[in-house]
């Protein structure tokens, strides 16, 4: 924690990063995010097991484009975030400098996107525990089983879109379900309507999602969404040897092809 | 004052749910304690501190058709959605805070409008209160006057003593209603102090304090920046809250038939003020949060006689990023003018 603090304090003195967003002691929660704006204010900094919100999120943040450079204290998943918002063009490379934090009481100060891909492929990352044992239980299921799986779980489904708000990649100024000329996603949150917003969700997110279960852990109904883009990223990995968040330069699936493809319908 | 014995709560269970009537009860679902439709007393969760979600959609669905439209060569004919069939709703063991939460919505779609359809679901509806004897650090009842045996909302109130009998308030006549279901469950009880049975929940801040301060401290945008830095502008907070009452209208349907119906809609949202034009008048988000705080702290005080806060803390457990509203409002509390 003392070099996370001393490093902050560092890089907000000499005026090279104008914020450093980072975790707090929270209230309700353990820990909390936390903008740090002057030296003097870094002590609140603290980073334990309990500051797992993804702090990517915040980096495309309207009220953030105005503030100029910043630090962001960054867990392999907001790492893994940040390379596919550089593959976007959501930030300038040396404009957000991560704070690569992995438990330990090392920082280590990563500037360049091929130092974050570099510090990725040091710092593999798995599922969680539970997580893994969830995506077995549906993936064991039959077809007619998951969808009342999903039945039971989407019916719940208030949208309000927490799991949207949590995600890094989703930045969108307009998300496709706020269109309304034309309205392509129901507002409506009954079932059809829940299922088109989920499955929207993770179509969007398909070859772009870290697994980092951000969505997940923000939904106030616990509705296991995470699962869907998970096992997008499993497909996607089996099928397109592609792992999301490795790479700032290489295309994501979905916006890449090449010409050996097999499939007739990009020729 | 009454007394209901504990044996006999079940049997008062019983009796309503015999009497051609829906109960809705904080039960378990999904891992999660909600207020859903009960038909047995067993599934009812009898020693908790709060729901996730508060009870509103027994009167405020998260979506309700208004009614159906059908468009013809010799023109569109509208039905509007029949609501007087609704079944009679008993909510069971709902919180002092969330009965609470009915008065706002009372004051909300009594206002300039009688909104029928809240008005018919809320005719329907009797509530059982539970007085509080645990609390968590996210209740915070005491600072917008309210207590955890508060009596506002219910039309019985029952607090838990030590033998594990309830003390009952009757206090209203639908409250009355419901006790002649079975008069021979309640007995006469002496004066008894229900303060000795109730958790206590420390105040926060003071109530009229927080109302002037927050009315005047509209334009300090520091304070609001400062606040909602962290939040993420989604509906989390409003969705669970007890008194949030905003709502979308939107159609669904063909250009030859749909329906016209409301869902929740939330102020955390970047698009809820946004005009036709594209101009928005809450462009960030500590605007919007900003709204949140003076609707409830300022503009129902002010215009309903309302606060629009029961302290129910469901905002600050649901939250991604630990937003807590007593924590926020008590700093705007001690502001110095």
């Amino acid at each position: 924690m003392d070099n996370l603090i001393k490093k902050a304090k560092e890089l907000l003195e000499n005026n090279l990063v104008q914020v450093v967003i980072g975790y707090e002691k929270g209230n309700t929660q353990k820990s909390r995010p936390v903008f740090i704006f002057k030296a003097e204010n870094a002590d609140k900094l603290i980073y334990d097991e309990s500051c797992h919100y993804n702090l990517a999120s915040y980096i495309t943040r309207q009220e953030m484009r105005h503030t100029g450079k910043m630090a962001v204290v960054a867990n392999i998943h907001a790492l893994k975030a940040m390379l596919v918002l550089a593959n976007e063009h959501q930030f300038i490379e040396g404009n957000v400098i991560a704070l690569a934090v992995d438990g330990s009481s090392d920082v280590t100060e990563l500037k360049t996107f091929s130092e974050i891909e570099e510090y990725i492929a040091s710092h593999p990352v798995e599922l969680k525990e539970k997580e893994k044992v969830l995506l077995e239980k549906i993936k064991a299921l039959s077809k007619e089983e998951r969808w009342e799986f999903w039945q039971n779980e989407l019916a719940r489904c208030f949208k309000c879109y927490a799991c949207r708000a949590a995600c890094p990649m989703c930045y969108c100024h307009q998300c496709t379900v706020d269109c309304n000329k034309p309205q392509w996603i129901t507002v409506a949150p009954h079932q059809l309507g829940n299922y088109e917003w989920q499955m929207m969700r993770a179509m969007h997110l398909a070859g772009r999602c870290v697994d980092c279960g951000a969505c997940a852990e923000a939904c106030p109904l616990d509705i296991p969404i995470n699962m869907l883009t998970y096992y997008l990223s499993e497909s996607i990995e089996s099928n397109f040897g592609f792992k999301t968040g490795t790479s700032a330069t290489k295309l994501y699936v979905l916006s890449d092809y090449k010409l050996e493809d097999k499939e007739n319908f990009i020729r | 004052m009454k007394l209901l014995k504990k044996e006999a709560l079940p049997k008062l269970f019983e009796k309503i749910n015999s009497a051609d009537k829906v109960i809705y009860a904080p039960v378990e679902n999904h891992g999660q304690l909600v207020y859903r439709r009960v038909s047995a007393y067993d599934e009812v969760k009898k020693d908790y501190i709060q729901t996730v979600q508060s009870a509103k959609y027994v009167v405020f669905p998260k979506i309700e058709k208004l009614l159906d439209y059908q468009n013809s060569k010799d023109g569109t004919s509208l039905s509007e959605a029949v609501i007087d069939e609704l079944p009679e709703i008993v909510l069971f063991g709902v919180r002092p805070c969330d009965a609470a939460g009915f008065d706002v919505l009372k004051a909300v779609f009594t206002w300039d409008f009688n909104d029928k359809f809240y008005i018919e679901r809320a005719k329907k509806l009797t509530i059982i209160g539970l007085s509080c004897s645990k609390c968590d650090n996210e209740c915070f009842c005491t600072s917008v006057g309210l207590n955890p045996g508060s009596t506002k909302g219910s039309d019985i109130l029952l607090t838990k003593n030590n033998e594990g009998d309830y003390l009952a308030e009757i206090v209203t006549d639908k409250g009355q209603a419901m006790v002649s279901l079975c008069t021979d469950l309640f007995s006469d009880h002496k004066d008894d102090n229900k303060e000795n049975y109730l958790t206590k929940v420390p105040v926060k801040f003071e109530k009229d304090a927080a109302i002037e301060k927050s009315t005047k401290s509209f334009e300090n945008e520091q304070i609001w920046f400062d606040q909602a830095m962290r939040c993420l502008g989604c509906g989390a907070c409003t969705y669970v809250c007890p008194t949030c009452s905003c709502f979308d209208i939107q159609d669904e349907g063909t250009s030859a038939k749909g329906i016209r119906y409301r869902c929740w809609d939330s102020c955390g949202l970047s698009q809820f003020t946004i005009h036709t034009s594209g101009h928005n008048p809450r462009e960030e988000q500590s605007q919007r949060w900003r709204q949140r705080i003076l609707h409830k702290y300022s503009y129902q005080p002010e215009r309903l006689q309302v606060l629009g806060c029961v302290g129910c803390g469901r905002c600050s457990r649901s939250c991604p990023v630990d937003m807590n509203i007593a924590e926020h409002v008590e700093t705007i509390a001690e502001i110095e003018l």
